[in-house]
């Protein structure tokens, strides 16, 4: 298998506090990892480690077997964050201008659109099926509309990995598990994904890889492994493959009446 | 009428004041939308210390300010970068620090040839060619800037973290819309003073952003709102003897407050067409 990302003994401390501790694990080309842990479980800082926002104090990140200080190819990288910074119903912008952000990764001052860049926001658009969207206003959509968008921002230099930092927070269930299709779908086409969520429940069908983190990697592998783990018998995280498609309880994903 | 445009005073004026408008306008869009709405105010007030001591050291006013807005504006990012403190209490201790300067160089020098309030409230009709020469330039590479590194500018407004992820240097960029406020500020000093300069900043781009319309089009808006308010209070204060810079702020809160009521008045229109189609 070809390593998309290698993580070697990374460790991270805001001042006395730890935060990761000795993790190392690998990402390959084509895996769809479910990143899981508990509130302050260092999930995030991972994430912004991956993306070169946090310097690394100590361990090393590979991105294509090139080190993360030496990585410039970012365009290969697309991330949905968790919470856009000065983001409102009320900021003037509309999808169109939001996606085309996108392509700035792949360029140099003067950073300049071009014909080219506009027909692959139309392309990533379509991907995530928002291309009628695209002279509208990003306050106007529903909030699952929005995370489209954002992913469509992060489609648009057709990365290698996706890393999305709890895209569904504060999204209902039914636009939940349509979002998460979606990714599938995209996974299929080649895309790796990264994704860090609380609740694996309604991704199961979709992950091949889990990565179960609290400070330290509790555990790296496949969904299966995870849950076959005695420790994880009761996580809800492991109902659907425990329980079978009839599974009746509230965070599996399998297609059952209730489920 | 129509004879204030054959006036040299009243051509300058208007040049002066529509490129200051196209500066201050653009440059307030980010700037509202990024919260940064009050540093204007602040880097006016640093930029009153500057005034004052340029004039006690027979300096050009314009160049005490300009000196005293870029370095203050620099301590401002500094004082919130290396303190606990957030961003609008930074910006207060450094602008009352400047304006306890000038304060206190004014009670000292026991007053001045220069007007000071002239500073303070803006005396566009009484331009001098080299405040306009500097005023057009200032505001010219505001308005440069802004123009190379839109998207930049865009994509940080929108949403910084990612932009990060797109190897924007946003601290980097951060830092120019500071000294390119402190540019503006001190480039509208002599249209509307340094007691409203901020307002050329926050009016239009708020009134701008009440129309919901795309980036683009808001930045139209904005510099369409500025620019009209600059003319029509020209005119208005050549025609009725008004004083320039209070008409030119005035006429931007009309503005304002006139896209409210269209706005409400809208609403309550399209509210009773859906109760009497429901009928």
């Amino acid at each position: 298998m070809d390593s998309l990302v290698d993580i070697r003994n990374l460790s991270f401390h805001f001042g006395s506090t730890t935060v990761l501790s000795n993790i190392s694990f690998s990402i390959n080309k084509g895996d769809f990892v479910g990143l899981i842990g508990p509130n302050g479980s260092g999930k995030t800082t991972l994430i912004k480690l991956l993306l070169g926002l946090y310097k690394i104090q100590k361990g090393i990140i590979r991105i294509n077997g090139k080190e993360i200080s030496h990585f410039s190819d970012w365009g290969t990288i697309g991330y949905v964050p968790q919470k856009v910074t000065n983001f409102s119903d009320t900021f003037p912008a509309t999808v169109q201008e939001i996606v085309l952000t996108g392509c700035l990764s792949n360029k140099k001052f003067p950073r300049r659109y071009t014909s080219e860049d506009r027909k692959t926001t139309l392309d990533a658009l379509k991907k995530v099926e928002m291309q009628g969207f695209l002279n509208r206003r990003i306050g106007e959509l529903s909030g699952g509309q929005q995370q489209r968008v954002f992913i469509a921002r992060a489609l648009v230099t057709r990365p290698d990995l996706l890393i999305l930092d709890e895209p569904t927070t504060g999204v209902d269930q039914v636009t939940q598990n349509k979002f998460y299709d979606m990714l599938g779908a995209l996974n299929k086409e080649g895309i790796s994904i990264v994704l860090v969520s609380h609740d694996l429940g309604r991704i199961t069908r979709h992950v091949t890889k889990v990565a179960s983190l609290n400070k330290k990697l509790d555990f790296y592998g496949t969904h299966e492994e995870f849950c076959s783990h005695p420790d994880h018998d009761a996580d809800h995280h492991c109902l659907t493959i425990k329980h079978g498609s009839d599974c009746k309880e509230p965070h599996c994903a399998k297609e059952s009446p209730r489920c | 009428m129509l004879e204030l445009f054959q006036y040299a005073f009243m051509q300058k004026a208007f040049i002066t004041g529509i490129v200051i408008a196209i500066a201050c306008s653009l440059l307030g869009v980010f700037l509202v939308l990024r919260r940064y709405a009050l540093m204007g105010d602040g880097i006016a007030h640093i930029a009153f210390g500057g005034v004052a001591t340029g004039l006690l050291f027979n300096l050009t006013p314009f160049l005490g300010a300009l000196l005293f807005s870029l370095v203050g504006s620099l301590g401002i990012l500094k004082i919130k970068e290396k303190t606990n403190l957030y961003g609008d209490s930074a910006i207060g201790i450094v602008s009352h620090a400047g304006l306890g300067i000038g304060i206190f160089i004014l009670s000292v020098a026991n007053g001045f040839n220069v007007d000071i309030l002239s500073y303070l409230f803006g005396s566009i009709l009484a331009i001098r060619q080299s405040e306009m020469i500097l005023s057009i330039i200032l505001a010219i590479i505001v308005i440069g800037v802004i123009y190379l590194f839109y998207n930049e500018l865009f994509s940080m407004t929108f949403d910084e973290n990612s932009s990060k992820t797109f190897g924007i240097k946003t601290s980097l960029l951060n830092t120019l819309l500071i000294l390119l406020t402190a540019l503006t500020i001190v480039s509208s000093m002599r249209v509307v003073g340094l007691m409203l300069a901020s307002s050329l900043i926050i009016l239009p781009a708020s009134s701008a952003l009440q129309l919901k319309l795309s980036f683009r089009n808001t930045l139209i808006a904005s510099v369409g709102i500025a620019v009209l308010s600059v003319v029509l209070g020209l005119c208005l204060a050549y025609w009725f003897d008004f004083a320039v810079s209070g008409t030119i702020v005035l006429l931007n809160a009309v503005f304002f407050l006139f896209i409210q009521i269209v706005k409400m008045s809208f609403r309550l229109y399209s509210g009773v067409l859906s109760v009497s189609n429901n009928d």
